[in-house]
């Protein structure tokens, strides 16, 4: 048919942990918005298992993740070994943000998260990232 | 169907998330295919009971279905949710926040949680939300709610998809009653004054009754009963009253508070009621035939909207054609002719009876 097909990226935007710094979440989230992306706000204070399961279940085609508590390490590896579980490893975009030393980012990446995008990165160079890299279904 | 799909079905049959997840995105998009594996799905469905929740935004639409799958998870049973925001007509983008007030169900797979959001479809989200309530239906959902705002013609096209809809109204809302009274009014089977511990909700709950007697006077079914079974939020199957006239319904109205989950089994027990209403009273059929009707002329009505959107295409566009009617060259309705002429010929050369049903 002549069905013009409407295709939107999806977002979730994930605060995961005990930290309750969600204003960088926030931004993000909004600018996802106006740049046209479709954006699930988990909201504050989940658990991997939370953020796995609406990964999953939203079909997202981008998963950020927010830590602002130091607790990469832990939560990271809990969400990425999920998603595995669901077949949906492969083919999520996966960004880390917030406050994450440069030691740790090649460790996340060895684990599967595409890029970390850390204090004073620009709203547009994610966006642009995101636009490149969200993976083709 | 080419062979993805093939699998993707069948992992859907299967039970698997992913599967369902990854469909209902493809009827969102309206992705090369997705026709196809919805009519599939049709054959493996029937067995859901779907209800829609709308309501005014902050009156408790989120959490009250949060609590409504929770309870509805204890029995055994397993929930699909699909969550419906806005999105801008501007730029297409949307928050979808439904899902933050989801949390009593953590990490339980069967409460299956979808946020959608209008992508600015011709009527495309009302077919789009009921092709995904086909899809968690296959998947074999026992219960489905549809979440939406209740703001306009669209959200109750899309509340329409559920055999029962509730509506939530916020105590102390004496003027957005007034509001509701058209067109909400008429889509209420029950009405849902949450957050009761607020002051005002006895009088809201005072005010939604005396309106739906009004109702009931005015229509031309009327009923002759006042709020059937229920009064004060305590629901009363046993009613005389409501025996006497099976083929009425009126909504009661029931108090909730959703975060304490009080009112909840009074709620539940309303909509099971208001299920064997629908069956009992021959009203299910003639209900899901309307909305497939509705279905048809949807998909119809998109079809045919976007052959003529390439027809136009074709002929350099619309901008061009509207370019000739700012310089006075023709108008409007030429032009539609034209467009559609060709399309008329052709149909009343076809035989009429191609499309009868296939039993016959």
């Amino acid at each position: 048919m002549g069905e013009q097909e409407q295709q939107s990226i999806r977002c979730l935007v994930a605060k995961v942990g005990l930290d309750g710094h969600d204003r960088g979440a926030h931004v993000i989230a909004r600018a996802f918005r106006d740049a046209g992306f479709e954006v699930i706000y988990s909201g504050l204070h989940k658990a991997p298992e939370e953020i796995v399961q609406a990964t999953v279940q939203e079909d997202a085609d981008v998963l950020g993740i927010s830590i602002l508590s130091g607790a990469h390490n832990t939560l990271v590896p809990k969400i990425m070994d999920g998603l595995e579980e669901y077949d949906a490893k492969e083919d999520t975009l996966v960004l880390a943000g917030g406050v994450i030393p440069d030691e740790d980012k090649e460790a996340l990446k060895d684990q599967g998260v595409s890029a970390v995008f850390g204090p004073g990165t620009s709203i547009e160079e994610t966006i642009e990232f995101v636009r490149e890299n969200a993976p083709e279904r | 169907m080419n062979a993805d799909d093939q699998a993707l079905l069948e992992d859907l049959l299967e039970g698997k998330h992913r599967a369902l997840a990854r469909l209902i995105s493809k009827i969102e998009n309206r992705a090369p295919g997705y026709r196809d594996l919805v009519s599939e799905l049709y054959s493996h469905t029937g067995s859901a009971d779907v209800i829609g929740v709308t309501g005014s935004p902050g009156a408790g639409k989120s959490t009250l279905v949060d609590k409504l799958a929770e309870a509805y998870r204890e029995r055994g049973e397993t929930v699909g949710v699909i969550a419906i925001d806005p999105s801008s007509p501007f730029t297409g983008g949307a928050v979808l926040g439904d899902r933050i007030r989801m949390a009593s169900t953590i990490g339980d797979m069967d409460v299956f949680v979808r946020s959608m959001s209008a992508r600015g479809q011709l009527g495309g989200l009302s077919t789009a939300t009921a092709d995904a309530v086909k899809a968690m239906d296959a998947f074999g959902k026992d219960r489905i709610i549809i979440e939406t705002v209740g703001a306009g013609q669209n959200e109750i096209d899309i509340v329409r998809t559920a055999d029962t809809v509730a509506v939530l109204v916020p105590p102390g809302s004496g003027d957005a009653i007034q509001t509701l009274k058209a067109g909400i009014l008429e889509i209420a089977d029950v009405f849902v004054v949450n957050k009761a511990d607020r002051p005002g909700s006895e009088r809201t709950v005072q005010e939604l009754k005396e309106m739906i007697d009004l109702g009931e006077g005015m229509g031309v079914d009327a009923g002759h009963h006042g709020p059937g079974g229920v009064e004060g939020g305590v629901f009363d199957d046993g009613d005389a009253d409501a025996d006497e006239d099976e083929k009425t319904w009126s909504p009661p109205v029931i108090e909730t508070v959703a975060t304490e989950r009080k009112g909840l089994e009074t709620l539940m027990g309303a909509f099971s009621e208001h299920t064997t209403h629908l069956e009992e009273s021959g009203q299910l059929a003639e209900h899901t035939r309307t909305r497939y009707a509705e279905e048809i002329r949807t998909l119809l009505r998109g079809d045919v909207h976007s052959l003529l959107e390439a027809e136009l295409e074709a002929a350099g566009g619309v901008d061009e054609l509207a370019e000739a009617v700012r310089r006075g060259e023709t108008d409007p309705y030429t032009i539609a002719g034209d467009a559609l002429g060709p399309v008329e010929t052709c149909l009343s050369e076809l035989d009429h009876e191609r499309l009868g049903s296939p039993s016959e």
